[in-house]
């Protein structure tokens, strides 16, 4: 299967395309942002719908707060903020006031993980998965691409419940066909096979794309899964896919503990116990950099996931 | 302060025989669990009285999580649950009897108050502390989306005020020109550790509400009129795009002699002997449940 590179563009547009869109179909949906909404793309919406509109100023917890409270009265509020800011700084905001609440807060999370870049660990989030799955209740969604980002924008405010939906700073590229479903919970696979299962999420997901490509030039065939929805986990893609290949490697810009490799590991311990490899930041922070020199470095690159792939497979 | 007038005398004498209710209330509810806050609950008896019953507009039968067309009331220092939980039930939220399972297990009387177990009556959990005045916002600007005229109402511990994010909320509250929003503070100047002025001073109230750009009233907490006065003035002064506080002076533990003057009673329960002693300074009533 052959994915094109549609277009370059970076997630956190189509959050913002897809809030836009939200603003015009649906008059619940509002908006929060904490001073960061040109870095969001949330400027459209503002502009369009400033009486839903609200500028919290640099006060992040204040913030989940009011968005739990907006609920109270039947609105459907997005809050938007980098991702550092939006899950670690306000944990226990989120977990008391929205999650054990039970709150129909969308938490929109963007410059997560290394591709944030230049501005170094402070921001470059990579814990906030785990953070986020641990909360009862949370659903958890790492879209790939552009428009997958805008899909799933739609999708969690048609979505009772509170979500996390973390998405990217760098222009990365567009892949995914604007007809391909999107449902929250249901993986996708996008390139069947038969000796490896790659499971990635968010913009590991091209990288996978492009290691499989790689291994079929060694006879290899990797199945690549795009597991968009971290909480809940499609477990039984993953133990159906695991039965085809029997090894497994996850893909994430992501501290090694906590986020996708964990839930994937979680469900082929006690369902389908194959060997499984890690792509992922190697339990500590990251740096300035660019994305690119960054995802190098921290070994998230295409290469990594050839070689993760190698290993799984010399262990069945 | 004025003489009260004649059915104004009897509001007050109808409010104070409830409060003494809630007051039993409190510390039957505690010493049952054997854990639990009476200090605070005792010092807000008056108050969270007169809101239920005199003051919010609001149906309990008709309760619903949206609360469209009703005041709403948000308990941003949720330790003080015991007091909130009676005066739920005595207005008729939930079964008076259900004070009994005040934090027991499988109970929907939660140590801090919380939605999880569906209680009516409760919109939000509270606890951790400090995060009730951002929600009251939040639902404050939905009640102006919705154009509800309705009020939103919260109270907060002095020592809460301590949290960042209350300053964080006031600073919304007034920019976002909120005036439909009214808090209130418990303003009992003790907290766990001892006299919020030696733990950490909160300086000139007053003065920082002020200068917050709040509207600020003073009250005397635990004095009926006093504080239904108040509370008409702080409606009064709704709808004029400021928020409204009203700092209430309260005694922590007040009602029962042997919990007032210190912080000690803030947070442990009374064993037998006490709770004989401190039923026997409040009169029953409406009827132990």
């Amino acid at each position: 299967m052959n994915y094109p590179v549609l277009d370059q563009k970076d997630t956190r547009s189509g959050f913002g395309a897809g809030l836009l869109e939200l603003g015009d179909t649906n008059p619940d949906v509002v908006a929060l942002c904490a001073d960061l909404t040109g870095s969001l793309k949330m400027d459209a919406f503002q502009k369009k719908y400033p009486e839903r509109f609200f500028q919290v100023g640099i006060a992040e917890a204040n913030m989940m707060g009011v968005a739990a409270g907006l609920t109270i009265g039947g609105k459907i509020p997005f809050t938007g903020t980098f991702a550092n800011f939006s899950t670690g700084r306000v944990y226990d905001q989120i977990r008391q006031s929205i999650a054990y609440a039970g709150k129909n807060v969308k938490i929109c999370a963007s410059h997560a993980g290394l591709t944030l870049g230049e501005d170094g660990a402070t921001h470059q989030i990579l814990e906030d998965i785990g953070l986020m799955r641990m909360l009862p209740g949370m659903t958890v969604i790492v879209p790939c691409d552009y428009n997958q980002t805008k899909q799933a924008t739609k999708a969690i405010a048609a979505h009772d419940g509170p979500c996390y939906l973390r998405f990217g700073r760098p222009k990365w590229p567009v892949f995914i066909p604007n007809d391909l479903p999107f449902e929250i919970g249901k993986a996708q696979v996008l390139v069947p096979g038969t000796d490896v299962t790659v499971i990635a999420c968010g913009h590991l997901v091209w990288h996978a794309l492009q290691a499989a490509e790689e291994l079929v030039g060694s006879g290899i065939s990797a199945e690549v899964i795009n597991m968009h929805t971290i909480k809940p986990l499609d477990a039984d893609a993953v133990v159906a896919s695991a039965g085809r290949t029997g090894c497994v490697v996850t893909c994430e810009e992501h501290n090694r503990h906590g986020g996708l490799g964990d839930a994937v590991a979680q469900v082929l311990t006690s369902r389908k116990p194959v060997p499984q490899e890690f792509v992922a930041v190697n339990d500590t922070f990251g740096e300035s950099g660019t994305p690119d020199e960054l995802l190098r470095k921290y070994g998230l690159y295409p290469s990594d996931i050839v070689n993760a792939a190698r290993r799984a497979l010399s262990r069945k | 302060m004025p003489a009260a007038t004649a059915s104004a005398q009897d509001t007050i004498t109808s409010l104070q025989r409830i409060a003494s209710q809630v007051r039993r209330d409190i510390v039957r509810q505690v010493h049952a669990a054997q854990s639990g806050h009476p200090g605070g609950s005792l010092g807000c008896a008056d108050f969270l009285t007169a809101l239920y019953f005199h003051i919010l507009r609001h149906d309990p039968k008709a309760w619903t999580m949206d609360g469209r067309g009703q005041d709403l009331f948000f308990l941003s220092n949720g330790h003080i649950s015991p007091v909130w939980y009676s005066v739920l039930a005595r207005s008729g939220y939930f079964p008076i009897s259900e004070l009994a399972t005040f934090r027991r297990i499988n109970g929907r009387l939660q140590g801090h108050p919380t939605t999880h177990e569906g209680l009516p009556g409760v919109r939000m959990a509270s606890g951790s502390l400090g995060q009730g005045l951002s929600v009251a916002i939040g639902a404050a600007l939905a009640k102006k989306l919705n154009g509800d005229d309705r009020l939103v109402y919260t109270l907060h511990g002095d020592g809460e005020l301590q949290e960042g994010q209350i300053w964080e909320a006031a600073m919304l509250a007034a920019a976002k020109k909120l005036d439909n929003l009214i808090s209130t503070v418990d303003w009992n100047g003790r907290q766990i550790d001892g006299d919020v002025d030696d733990v950490l001073p909160l300086g000139d109230l007053p003065a920082k509400w002020k200068a917050f750009g709040w509207e600020v009233l003073e009250a005397e907490g635990n004095d009926m009129q006093a504080l239904l006065e108040a509370m008409e003035e702080a409606k009064a002064r709704t709808g004029r795009g400021k928020p409204v506080m009203v700092l209430m002076r309260t005694e922590m533990g007040q009602g029962v002699d042997f919990m007032m003057n210190s912080h000690a009673w803030h947070g442990i329960a009374p064993n037998d002997a006490q709770l004989a002693g401190a039923l026997a300074q409040l009169p029953e009533t409406l009827g132990d449940y």
